[in-house]
């Protein structure tokens, strides 16, 4: 009876080890907003609220005019 | 808010390098991997021009067509991201880019080629914004602080400018009005679309 215990217990474990484990991939994650900041950094810059999409958005357009040097010179 | 886009202005570029040393150094990018370069056209020959290249984050972008995992995505700002945790090297990407974007480093035995690197418009990965994990796999998020991507605010002649598409676009044609030259876009109707409309300054040269 043991043996056939021992035989099963033993067939098991290779079945289980044999087995094919899932290769699915968990798909890309998500990613949050770039308007919504990034906490209490001191990189982050003054001048816009993190989670005010509008505010962040005016944020970079007046910041994309740094690289406008006719406004600047003039 | 428009798409972001990038625009080298070959008239102003000086290949002077140092949107790739800009780049290099606030993203900590490992030895080898050059997510920016500069590329010099009839080198040596009066009147040679120089670009500086990247991922430009295409309208409809070719790696993402042919990437078998799906590991990119683009974000409502039209930048063009992937999860490194997804990507497995196959190396698609690089010959699907007309720019030469990806990046693969070689480390380990064999030269062995590891996960995917390529500009992220300064703007991180899937990873929690402004996290050690991300700067470690991505860089900084320069976006979600409010700034726009180190290269183009580092440019000395500001030969290259990023930002909202239709601001580039603005500032690049108000300066061939100015200059009455250079109207060439290098690589625009290639990332965003020959039926993209006319370029910048192609409106503006009339």
């Amino acid at each position: 009876m043991k043996i056939y215990i021992s035989i099963a217990l033993t067939s098991l474990a290779l079945l289980t080890a044999c087995g094919e484990k899932p290769q699915s991939l968990g798909g890309v994650k998500s990613d949050a907003a770039p308007h919504t900041g990034v906490g209490a950094s001191q990189y982050a810059v003054p001048g816009w609220k993190a989670g005010d999409k509008t505010a962040w958005e005016q944020q970079l357009r007046s910041r994309s005019q740094g690289q406008n040097d006719y406004s600047r010179a003039n | 808010m428009a798409r972001m886009k990038f625009i080298c202005d070959a008239e102003r570029c000086i290949e002077c390098n140092g949107c790739v040393t800009a780049c290099k150094n606030e993203h900590e990018v490992p030895w080898g991997v050059n997510r920016r370069r500069v590329i010099t056209l009839n080198d040596g020959i009066p009147g040679e021009k120089s670009i500086s290249v990247a991922c430009m984050h295409c309208s409809d972008a070719p790696c993402m067509a042919v990437c078998p995992v799906s590991c990119f995505y683009r974000t409502d700002e039209g930048v063009v991201l992937h999860d490194k945790d997804v990507c497995i090297g196959c190396g698609y990407c690089s010959y699907a880019c007309p720019f030469g974007a990806p990046q693969f480093p070689s480390q380990g035995t064999f030269g062995v080629r590891g996960k995917m690197d390529k500009c992220t418009f300064c703007a991180g990965g899937p990873e929690d914004n402004g996290s050690q994990a991300e700067f470690e796999k991505y860089g900084r998020n320069r976006l979600a602080e409010g700034k726009l991507p180190a290269c183009a605010e580092m440019c000395s002649t500001k030969a290259l400018i990023a930002g909202d598409g239709d601001v580039v676009a603005d500032i690049f044609r108000n300066r061939v009005l100015k200059r009455g030259k250079g109207a060439e876009l290098w690589g625009w109707q290639s990332a965003y679309g020959a039926n993209s409309g006319k370029t910048p300054a192609q409106s503006a040269v009339k």
